[in-house]
């Protein structure tokens, strides 16, 4: 029996949506971590005569990638000194990053750290017998800001009870900037360039996704933070799994997208992060790693990354693969090897890893410790809990395996692409590295945070949140200091409309020429889009097809690809809101993909290898490119520059 | 299919003006067919099973069934969630079953504090406003090269 014709969604498009047009001096666009950040800190020091609004796509209570919740928070320093910090992180990302954006930021998370606790944040401390106390034991035991010591599970992390993480930040987030100075569901698509001033921002478009409405924005300064890239690459799972990503299925590179469509220099785009995770749930391996102490083993039940083999190929990769924590990206490379040699699959040992544990626990101790390993999928990956329970696994009894997922881009996890942003004014900080806001892209009054900044990983859920504070200060200063400055556009409202709606207007034109509206020559429908990207990059672009590995040939055939999706994105079609939102999403995706790989393209080395592999250039050369590789966009000319910049080492090994 | 809505709990959140799963999604997949007044998830396969729906359905109508891709049928986790503590339920495929009780926050709903009266003083400085009144200095590198 055929289905009835209907449009996807229960808010039809129209035409001519109503249009709203604002003028504030700030604008925020996102609404997680690093969004919530700037929501917190942005009034205190706002001038009386300065107005700003923030724009969320979804709702800032459970938007972003905190919003399922998180078993830790990542980035605590503590007693740690920032300078260890970058050394950790600059050996994470294989030598190249921005020490000055790292230091600076390790100067400011723990303030954001001491906010969350008191906001009412579970954060568990160790008390004198070394036991964990969490919840609000853990809170009777004092505060982190007073000196109480938390739970560490690497030398950087800390335990909490975090379901309600998101929640925590966003509610005094929305507090300190007020309910009148928010819009959730309004997806910003395009940011705009002043008409007068070169190379300076002067506002946003966007659309609500529960109305028919087209919100223009001027303004003088603007954050963007809307997260990462996901779902750019073929997930695992293809069926209804597609929404089972590592990272949030709905950070749709919009990020990536908005700054470099005005041209904002992009920096180490080749960088992606491909996590090993617990394989098809994707459920977090760091707690069984660093809390439970748990070893992965090949499939022949040998712990290989402690094997002389294992030892040799690291040590092709000196300093970064000899030191202590071997980095991220050479992890996965051994567990590849593995896979690639016919040892597979690998098995998180979780087994071996509570029996060793529960030899000196009573049995409410051994209790409890089983709550704990549940309670790191329940608190940020509840559909591994469910997997779990679906194939009778219970960890004490049974392994469960482990393997790498399909890549991500981001700037805050263990991966840095972003934007080239200008590093605080201190004098320690090279001149290349600061032009005199902080935080402050190449384009002037463009700022960004969170997965926004590149070459400054490892800030996780607490760093992008001190990153959206001190970015927004600075924003402030910069609206501040060009108050003179009145923001023009160089489009007119109708041509904006004209924009943002065409998918709608294409879909109403022409949706009765077929008997289905969701096949029709005249046009594509965004579902359809994203599949075509995933197949391709799954294919050529170093996705999970080829064990990461792709050649310039490939690179040359998919850049022609994508030259022609984005054609084709001229034809999305969208009868609904929702569908209207899946369009950009899916132009967002294709820009960011392309970013990428052209950086991958110019990079002649593969310096990353477990997360990519050129394979014309195999290995690093450091002689060559020991320096980041940044892009940009020229909105004028519709051209691309990619080109080398120096890195520079301030902090001594 | 992740999460779906069970036709006899769904009262459509008795037609008020925020109903409370398409409130909270974050990737806009919940919706409210206005007729029969009852919310479904319009694309499934886009579903993060976050369960931020199922958490917050005031008449606990909504429900995961794992993605069909890989899941084996005969399984669930179901949280409650309270203002201080999250409850989990989790029923295994050969029938066992597991409870959980996990703290969720240390302060009443809205008590947390937005330092609202706060007024940073020196915006050319680089201290946060709570840092600047914790009269907090900022280090600098132990050395450079």
């Amino acid at each position: 029996m055929a289905l009835p014709n209907k449009v996807l969604g229960e808010t039809k498009a129209v035409k001519d949506p109503e249009v709203e047009e604002r003028e504030v001096d700030l604008l925020i666009v996102g609404g997680g971590m690093a969004a919530c950040g700037a929501a917190f800190e942005v009034k205190k020091w706002l001038g009386d005569d300065q107005k700003v609004l923030l724009c969320d796509k979804a709702a800032m209570e459970r938007s972003g990638a905190v919003a399922q919740g998180l078993s830790a928070i990542n980035t605590y320093i503590g007693d740690n000194t920032p300078d260890d910090y970058v050394r950790m992180v600059r050996n994470d990302l294989m030598g190249i990053v921005r020490e000055d954006l790292i230091f600076d930021l390790g100067c400011h998370v723990d303030d954001s750290v001491h906010l969350f606790e008191e906001w009412g944040l579970p954060v568990w401390k160790l008390d004198k017998n070394g036991k964990n106390m969490d919840g609000k034991k853990g809170q009777s035991m004092g505060t982190l800001k007073s000196g109480a010591k938390p739970v560490r599970t690497g030398k950087w992390q800390i335990m909490i009870n975090g379901e309600s993480y998101k929640r925590i930040v966003a509610e005094a987030a929305k507090k300190a900037i007020g309910e009148d100075d928010i819009l959730e569901r309004v997806f910003i698509v395009e940011l705009l360039l002043d008409k007068n001033v070169d190379n300076q921002i002067a506002g946003a478009v966007g659309f609500s996704v529960r109305e028919n409405k087209v919100f223009i924005i001027k303004c003088k300064s603007m954050l963007i933070a809307c997260g990462g890239a996901v779902n750019i690459y073929q997930p695992r799972s293809v069926g209804e799994g597609k929404g089972r990503a590592w990272y949030p299925v709905w950070n749709a590179g919009s990020t990536y997208y908005l700054g470099m469509r005005v041209g904002a220099e992009l920096s180490m785009m080749e960088n992606r992060f491909t996590p090993a995770r617990f394989k098809d749930g994707y459920g977090p391996v760091g707690a069984w790693f660093l809390l439970f102490k748990a070893k992965a083993l090949n499939g022949l039940g040998e712990n290989f990354a402690a094997s002389d083999a294992a030892k040799a190929e690291l040590e092709k990769y000196a300093p970064y693969g000899t030191a202590a924590i071997t980095p991220t990206c050479l992890r996965n490379h051994l567990m590849l090897f593995e896979m690639k040699e016919g040892r597979g699959p690998i098995l998180m040992d979780t087994v071996t890893a509570l029996a060793e544990l529960g030899k000196t626990m009573d049995k409410k101790e051994l209790k409890h410790l089983e709550a704990e390993a549940w309670e790191d999928f329940l608190d940020m990956t509840c559909g591994q809990a469910n997997l779990w329970c679906a194939t009778n696994t219970e960890p004490e009894k049974k392994n469960s395996e482990i393997m790498p997922t399909e890549p991500y881009l981001l700037g805050s996890h263990s991966g840095c692409c972003g934007f080239w942003v200008s590093g605080p004014n201190y004098d320690w900080i090279p001149d290349a590295y600061k032009w005199g806001y902080n935080r402050m892209t190449t384009v002037n009054g463009l700022f960004s945070a969170g997965d926004g900044v590149g070459c400054s990983g490892h800030k996780f859920s607490s760093g992008s949140h001190a990153e959206g504070r001190m970015a927004v200060k600075e924003m402030v200063r910069y609206a501040r200091d060009k108050a003179d400055f009145k923001p023009e556009l160089a489009q007119s409202t109708e041509e904006l409309v004209d924009m943002v709606y065409k998918p709608v207007r294409l879909f109403l034109e022409n949706k009765d020429y077929s008997t289905d509206i969701d096949f029709n020559p005249a046009y594509v429908k965004p579902s359809g889009m994203a599949l075509r990207l995933m197949k391709a990059t799954h294919e050529y672009g170093a996705g999970t097809a080829t064990f990461y590995q792709t050649t310039s040939k490939n690179l040359e055939i998919i850049m022609d690809m994508l030259e022609t999706m984005k054609e084709d994105c001229e034809k999305l079609g969208a009868g609904d809101l929702h569908e209207l939102m899946r369009a950009w999403e899916i132009k967002h995706r294709i820009w960011t993909v392309e970013s990428h790989l052209r950086h991958i393209q110019f990079r002649k080395e593969s310096r990353y290898p477990g997360f990519y592999y050129q394979a014309d250039y195999p290995g690093q050369d450091d002689e060559n490119w020991f320096c980041f590789s940044n892009s940009k966009y020229d909105p004028k000319a519709g051209k691309w520059d990619i080109f080398k910049k120096d890195y520079i080492k301030i902090l001594p090994d | 299919m992740p999460s779906y809505v069970i036709q006899e709990k769904c009262d459509g959140c008795k037609g008020g003006d925020k109903t409370a799963c398409m409130y909270i999604c974050p990737n806009d997949l919940m919706v409210l067919d206005p007729n029969a007044m009852k919310a479904y998830n319009q694309e499934p396969d886009q579903c993060w099973e976050c369960f931020s729906c199922v958490k917050i359905c005031p008449t606990q109508a909504i429900e995961v069934r794992g993605y069909s891709d890989f899941v084996p049928l005969g399984s669930s986790v179901m949280p409650m969630l309270g203002t201080e503590d999250v409850m989990w339920t989790c029923k295994f495929r050969n029938g066992v079953v597991k409870r959980f009780k996990f703290p969720i926050r240390t302060t009443a709903e809205g008590a947390a504090n937005a330092y609202e009266d706060l007024k940073g003083k020196d915006l050319d400085s680089p201290l946060l406003a709570t840092e600047e009144a914790d009269g907090y200095t900022i280090p600098k590198p132990q050395a450079t090269v």
